[in-house]
């Protein structure tokens, strides 16, 4: 049994070996950073997605799309821009404002046509290009991915967004062959992106007043970027923590009935 | 099983203390299968894209007199009627206390209100701030539930005792005000939160 | 082993049931009164805790069938909205994303736990063939269910292990057209594949109450492997089992607890959630954790009809199982030779499972020096996978000598032994 005991042990290990250890191509390990929404209390920081959300609107929105969230979701419990004054996120006014900055198509109408009005916040976020060929043309051949699932959908997760945005500007090693179009990025499967470096220093201006250097608007961006492909983690964490001790308390008091009940027992 | 039976008088508190570890265990259970039961039941509830969903502009600018046009409100047809001047004043000539249904079932102002002409138009309709709009638009305007409130039948229009809606599922009459006169519908049609927010366009929800 | 019933109905109504249709009876006789052996430790509450995993499964997936769309263009999106928009979606399919791995970590535990006591011998060559048959089942509904998603891997996964039966001469082509229902894994596919989803853990719920009813039949093995002679080597079912088997359940819930809320995307893979794009296929096309030992013998050999059979064939084995182990023992805890192999061979399914979640021609960390790569590695853990039912488990009943073995069940808890000892103490 001692021999059995131990093999699981291994096998558990081994487990969670093989869930890190499958990375596929040749890039760099992103640089390990410590998110506020790292832990199993993490929770995430509301500044840096409020302002993570203007970093989007005023740079990557040009390119990327974000087709899983509607406007109405930055209102949401554990949005960026929840205000639990207004439980339902369509009155959250700063939401309706955000919204109504959109031009959005609708239709059709009465004679069959299509037109365009001001965004709801029950309305999706509007994708920067018609379908995948324009986006392709528009970009060298490349599709900018969307971004809505962005960390989740990427092996690193939040670590590997940011070291990304912040990986330009390295010398290419004499292997890679930098064609026009693409940029030296080692946090890139392959080294070879098509995105050119987006962040340099002051080249926003925050509304809080935050200093906008290219470190803190990566690390915003991400941050407002995680909580959109994880919208409920908080919820989660929290939910999570009220069952892990309600299980621990019922797992005591079934070991207690167990005992009780084979107390008298040989076995 | 002879081991298992109590025997030793040693352990004479025994019984209490296993009868605690034992209803303990049963009542942490149920509490914890009831939590768990929730999620499950929720799950069916509207979703919040579908929530998110629930309100419907419909533009009034066009709409004739004696005009009337059906749109969609969370996922029900209702009706959208600038009735006539006659229409009007035949509503308002009911007696509300020979209703079948006293009650103005209008959700802008909640349960109680006598189901007067004026309660059911869209007088009771919120105002945007800076919205001006005319009173007599106002109250000419009725938006109602376009299902019967017998079982769901949408009425035909124009038709009846009270030549206003007529369910033909079962026989249901309803006046120009949308409340229920004859037949076996309990319930006058219900009436949608609304508001201006502009003069031309009427939000519902 | 079930001697006569011991039910007695006492109320009017249950005696009027009775005489036209004893399911209380049945419910007593398996579940209350059914003569356990009193020996059994936690490797075999596991059975217990799969049914749970069974039930855990059908209820989520019944409610996420209710908001999922198969359409390939909006099966995705529908998963994306019951993450977001559902109320509790995110918990709730979590929960079945989790509960599958779950479910197979369970298995294994319960395969390993039967290997090791010997519970595939006469008279329960049925049983485990039951077992194996669910095991089956089990496989093919986590395959058809990672498709639904309709991400890179699910499309990938869903091309590569439709492509397989490609590799049958003949009849290959035309069958997997068939499965598809056109030309390449598409909507039609999706469809089926749905469909089928939802139909198998009803049939393993059926194929379930035929193992328990041959487990019931010559009654449970136990970790000596000694079958039970009187009634002093048993417990009732109820309550010592259900209080045990509970125990064991609530602990497992902390493991499947701990991931649904707090590491979800532990046991997926990252590119499922890239829509599938049948223009571009990911770096790294591995299946879930669960089935990575499989495709590590799939790739072990260089034809494609050799690896296919050869991956078949690890599962099939399993059936003849029963009549390849020769040992008049049951339990390897009395079979000092046939331990150590039973050891190496669970280290060989590990290993089998790293090799199958590794590029072929990557070296392996540690052994890189020697130049064995997991292609190798996995070639030579197959090659002792299948010795180990071929050669191993047939020869070792003629080689070995037995350990003695106490005289009951009764003797081995009461007489002390130095060998059922360490048994007894996780039961502690």
């Amino acid at each position: 049994m001692r021999l059995i005991r131990t093999l699981f042990i291994a096998a558990a290990g081994a487990l969670a070996a093989v869930g890190f250890a499958s990375a596929a191509g040749e890039y760099r390990k992103p640089e390990p950073f410590t998110f506020s929404f790292d832990g199993p209390f993490g929770t995430f920081d509301r500044g840096a997605m409020q302002r993570g959300f203007y970093v989007y609107q005023q740079i990557c929105a040009a390119c990327h799309s974000l087709e899983h969230l509607a406007i109405r979701h930055l209102g949401q419990r554990g949005g960026p821009f929840h205000d639990p004054a207004y439980p339902n996120p369509n009155d959250n006014p700063v939401v309706r404002a955000i919204a109504a900055e959109y031009i959005v198509e609708d239709g059709p109408d009465e004679f069959g046509e299509m037109f365009e009005r001001p965004g709801r916040p029950s309305d999706r976020f509007p994708s920067p290009y018609a379908n995948e060929q324009q986006g392709r043309a528009a970009n060298n051949g490349a599709y900018p991915p969307d971004l809505s699932i962005i960390t989740r959908a990427r092996h690193y997760g939040a670590p590997y967004l940011r070291s990304l945005m912040l990986g330009y500007g390295e010398e290419a090693p004499d292997y890679i062959d930098l064609r026009p179009g693409l940029y030296y990025n080692p946090y890139f499967p392959g080294g070879l992106i098509a995105m050119p470096p987006q962040f340099e220093d002051g080249l926003l201006e925050y509304a809080d007043g935050t200093e906008a250097t290219a470190e803190q608007m990566a690390y915003d961006l991400t941050v407002f970027l995680h909580w959109a492909s994880d919208p409920h983690m908080e919820q989660r964490k929290q939910l999570g923590l009220m069952v892990m001790l309600y299980l621990l308390i019922l797992c005591g008091l079934l070991y207690a009935t167990y005992r009780q009940i084979w107390r008298k027992v040989e076995h | 099983m002879t081991e298992a039976t109590q025997t030793n008088g040693a352990h004479g508190e025994e019984p209490s203390r296993r009868d605690f570890i034992y209803i303990a265990t049963g009542g942490t259970l149920a509490v914890g299968g009831a939590f768990t039961i929730w999620p499950f039941i929720d799950q069916m509830n509207p979703a919040a894209d579908v929530l998110a969903l629930a309100s419907t502009e419909v533009n009034i600018s066009e709409l004739e007199e004696g005009q009337e046009i059906t749109v969609i409100y969370r996922e029900s047809p209702h009706f959208v009627r600038r009735r006539t001047a006659a229409e009007v004043e035949s509503a308002r000539d009911v007696n509300v206390a020979s209703l079948p249904d006293r009650d103005a079932r209008n959700f802008n102002l909640g349960d109680g209100a006598p189901a007067t002409d004026e309660n059911r138009s869209a007088l009771t309709a919120e105002i945007a701030e800076g919205v001006e709009i005319d009173d007599a638009l106002r109250a000419s305007l009725l938006v109602t539930s376009a299902n019967c409130t017998h079982l769901g039948c949408v009425p035909t229009e124009g038709a009846g005792d009270y030549n206003a809606w007529f369910c033909p599922c079962h026989g249901s009459h309803y006046d120009t005000s949308g409340r229920i006169r004859r037949g076996p519908a309990p319930e006058n049609l219900s009436i949608p939160i609304m508001t201006f927010i502009s003069a031309s366009v009427l939000r519902l929800g | 082993m079930s001697g006569p019933s011991t039910y007695e109905p006492k109320t009017g109504f249950t005696k009027w049931l009775d005489a036209r249709l004893p399911i209380v009876r049945l419910g007593w006789d398996s579940f209350v009164d059914f003569p356990t052996p009193r020996n059994l430790n936690y490797w075999y509450t596991f059975g217990g805790i799969l049914s749970v995993c069974l039930v855990i499964q059908i209820i989520t997936g019944i409610v996420l069938a209710m908001h999922y769309v198969p359409h390939i263009d909006h099966a995705f999106a529908s998963v994306q909205r019951i993450d977001r928009d559902v109320n509790f979606g995110w918990l709730i399919r979590s929960i079945h994303a989790v509960g599958a791995s779950m479910f197979f970590l369970a298995v294994y535990m319960h395969i390993f736990r039967g290997l090791y006591y010997g519970s595939y011998k006469a008279p329960r060559e049925l049983l485990w063939i039951l077992g194996v048959v669910i095991y089956l089942l089990m496989m093919a509904a986590a395959f058809l269910g990672y498709v639904l998603p309709w991400g890179q891997m699910s499309y990938w996964g869903a091309m590569v292990i439709t492509n397989l039966l490609g590799a049958f001469p003949i009849i290959g082509g035309p069958i997997t057209e068939w499965l598809w229902g056109g030309f390449s894994v598409g909507n039609a596919t999706l469809n089926r594949f749905f469909s089928l989803h939802y139909l198998i853990p009803f049939l393993i719920a059926g194929v379930v109450a035929l193992h328990i009813w041959a487990l019931h039949v010559p009654g449970n093995n136990n970790p000596t492997g000694i079958e039970v002679k009187s009634n002093r080597d048993t417990l009732p079912f109820h309550p010592y089992y259900t209080s045990k088997d509970g125990f064991a359940i609530a602990l497992f819930m902390v493991i499947f607890a701990f991931f649904v809320f707090y590491w979800p995307d532990a046991l997926g893979h990252s590119d499922n959630f890239i829509p599938a794009d049948p223009l571009v296929t990911p770096a790294l096309i591995v299946p879930e954790w669960y089935l990575l030992p499989f495709y590590a013998i799939l790739r072990a050999v260089p034809d494609k009809l050799g690896g296919v059979l050869l991956m078949f064939g690890s599962i099939g084995i399993l059936f003849v199982l029963p009549w390849l182990d020769t040992s008049k023992v049951r339990s390897m805890r009395y079979r000092p030779l046939a331990r150590w192999f039973f050891g190496f061979f669970v280290i060989a399914c590990l290993g089998l499972g790293w090799a199958g979640a590794e590029l072929p021609d990557t070296l392996v960390p540690g052994l890189g020096a020697l130049g064995v790569d997991f292609l190798l590695l996995g070639r030579v853990l197959t090659v002792y996978y299948f010795a180990y039912f071929l050669v191993i488990l047939p020869l070792l009943g003629f080689v070995e000598k037995p350990s003695e073995r106490p005289a009951s069940i009764e003797a081995s808890v009461l007489g002390g032994s130095s060998k059922s000892a360490p048994a007894a103490a996780p039961a502690e």
